[in-house]
């Protein structure tokens, strides 16, 4: 069979998840406002400022955790309605490059969230970030989206048109997503100096953030076709 | 009226098996089942009776015949489901008996993964003060058992058996990837914020020959147990994915057939 380049592929797959959200804006006008809705319950549940600094980068990565069960239920509901998935496999395509267009995709939502969600803790949790801060803040944000928008799509297609997918999804992420949880807040400590951190601590963090991310990528596209092409 | 004389026409494997309805049971699980009856009874008299209570422990660290061998089980058990799901999905012929084995294996773990926990956190209650530490291994084994229901989870999505045999198997061999990872993590992130500890569960525990035994008879009987439930869960498995296939129609023939002799 003569088959489309990967690349293209990808590409194909990346813009056609990121037009249906420019045009839906479900994200923008949905998702977003429900991370924010997190922040600001987090410090009615906290209910001290000083506490809430010290736990930012935990509220942080938590809230986006909460959005990226709702904004991968969303991508695949797409895919699965009027069957666009099975018409995806119908035109021969490869699906590890459908998974890799898909997870660029969610990387790049979750990305734009976290920008948002770091801006609120800015301003409702009163953190502070130094210049070496930031490189380890930006660098910490690129490595978790990616391990989260593999893992992500990865687990958003194994369950994608079943029933009971929405309780399904967040049982089988959750604990996978730990490590991320985990790694992302230690570092986005350090980048705030939360609790007298230090920027150089979180380094090793986004090592282990680079090691997941990297893991699942490639678990991710070697496990998606088998599991789509049922 | 017996069951093979119901399934004329249906396909050989089928009535095959349809002779063994009355039981799961084999020679070879018999004696499974006999020994693990015998090593237990052993274990829970030298467990209780026998043995001595430890210098620093006391009685709870009869807990120890218990919480040791489930342990042991609840891990073998989940290497046992990785290795047959890796036989399923690698192998040329995708045998369904390994998905069988991978399904039962994992459900028998969970079971035991549970004892575990609750015998630890029995235990740490007793010598901590406390029924939870932040302790690595705990914590791996809670994310273990989280993980491996909702591997079950997956295997009672809808869809056929070989959906169910492929999903499940890519579910089990990620376990594998993120059980590291989640180990990993977790070591790393208590390391930066170790709390002292009453006792270590890792320390250096001098034990009596007795003890020792009772220990090793433990993880023989539980090993037996595990085997037992194992053979006799994908039999059961093999039983009811075959009753799936046949479908309703074969019932109602059955059915009929039986009121048609009567």
């Amino acid at each position: 069979m003569n088959q489309t380049p990967r690349s293209r592929v990808v590409s194909a797959v990346l813009t056609k998840d990121l037009r249906i959200e420019a045009r839906s804006r479900v994200v923008t006008n949905q998702v977003l406002p429900f991370a924010g809705l997190i922040m600001i319950m987090f410090a009615f549940a906290l209910d001290n400022d000083d506490v809430l600094q010290r736990v930012a980068g935990g509220l942080i990565w938590l809230a986006t955790i909460f959005s990226l069960f709702v904004i991968v239920q969303r991508s695949f509901a797409i895919d699965t309605s009027d069957s666009a998935l099975d018409s995806l496999r119908v035109a021969g395509i490869d699906l590890s490059a459908v998974f890799l267009g898909k997870a660029i995709a969610l990387t790049l939502q979750l990305i734009a969230l976290d920008v948002v969600l770091i801006a609120a803790a800015f301003l409702l949790y009163q953190v502070q970030v130094s210049a070496a801060g930031l490189v380890l803040l930006v660098t910490c944000v690129i490595c978790a989206t990616t391990g989260l928008g593999f893992v992500g799509t990865l687990y958003g297609g194994l369950t994608a048109g079943t029933t009971g997918r929405e309780t399904l999804l967040p049982l089988l992420l959750l604990p996978v997503v730990a490590p991320v949880l985990i790694a992302a807040t230690r570092a986005t400590e350090a980048a705030f100096g939360s609790g007298g951190a230090a920027t150089s601590e979180g380094w090793a963090w986004v090592g282990l953030l680079t090691i997941f991310a990297a893991v699942f990528g490639i678990g991710g596209s070697l496990a998606f076709g088998p599991l789509i092409d049922e | 009226m017996k069951a093979s004389q119901v399934n004329t026409g249906v396909s050989l494997k089928m009535s095959q098996s349809s002779q063994k309805f009355s039981s799961t049971g084999t020679q070879a699980t018999r004696v499974i089942g006999v020994l693990a009856i015998v090593v237990m009874a052993w274990v829970v008299i030298s467990g209780l009776v026998f043995t001595p209570a430890d210098v620093v422990q006391g009685e709870s660290v009869r807990i120890m015949y218990v919480h040791v061998p489930s342990a042991w089980i609840a891990y073998l058990a989940f290497i046992v489901t990785a290795i047959a799901s890796s036989f399923y999905i690698f192998a040329k012929r995708h045998s369904l008996g390994f998905d069988r084995v991978a399904g039962a294996s994992a459900e028998v773990g969970v079971m035991f993964m549970a004892i575990t926990l609750i015998t630890g956190s029995l235990w740490g209650r007793l010598t901590w003060g406390e029924f939870w530490q932040w302790d690595p291994r705990l914590t791996t084994t809670a994310f273990l058992f989280v993980t491996y229901i909702g591997y079950l989870a997956v295997r009672r999505l809808d869809g056929s058996i070989e959906q169910r045999a492929r999903r499940s198997g890519v579910i089990a061999l990620l376990a594998v990837l993120e059980i590291p990872l989640v180990h990993f993590s977790v070591v790393f992130w208590r390391s930066l914020h170790q709390r002292a500890t009453i006792l270590d569960p890792n320390g250096d525990v001098k034990m009596d020959g007795l003890m020792l035994f009772t220990l090793f008879s433990g993880v023989v009987a539980f090993t037996l147990v595990f085997a037992w439930l194992v053979l006799h869960r994908q039999r059961t498995m093999l039983l009811s994915d075959l009753s799936n296939e046949r479908g309703l129609d074969n019932a109602i023939l059955a059915r009929q057939s039986e009121n048609a002799s009567n």
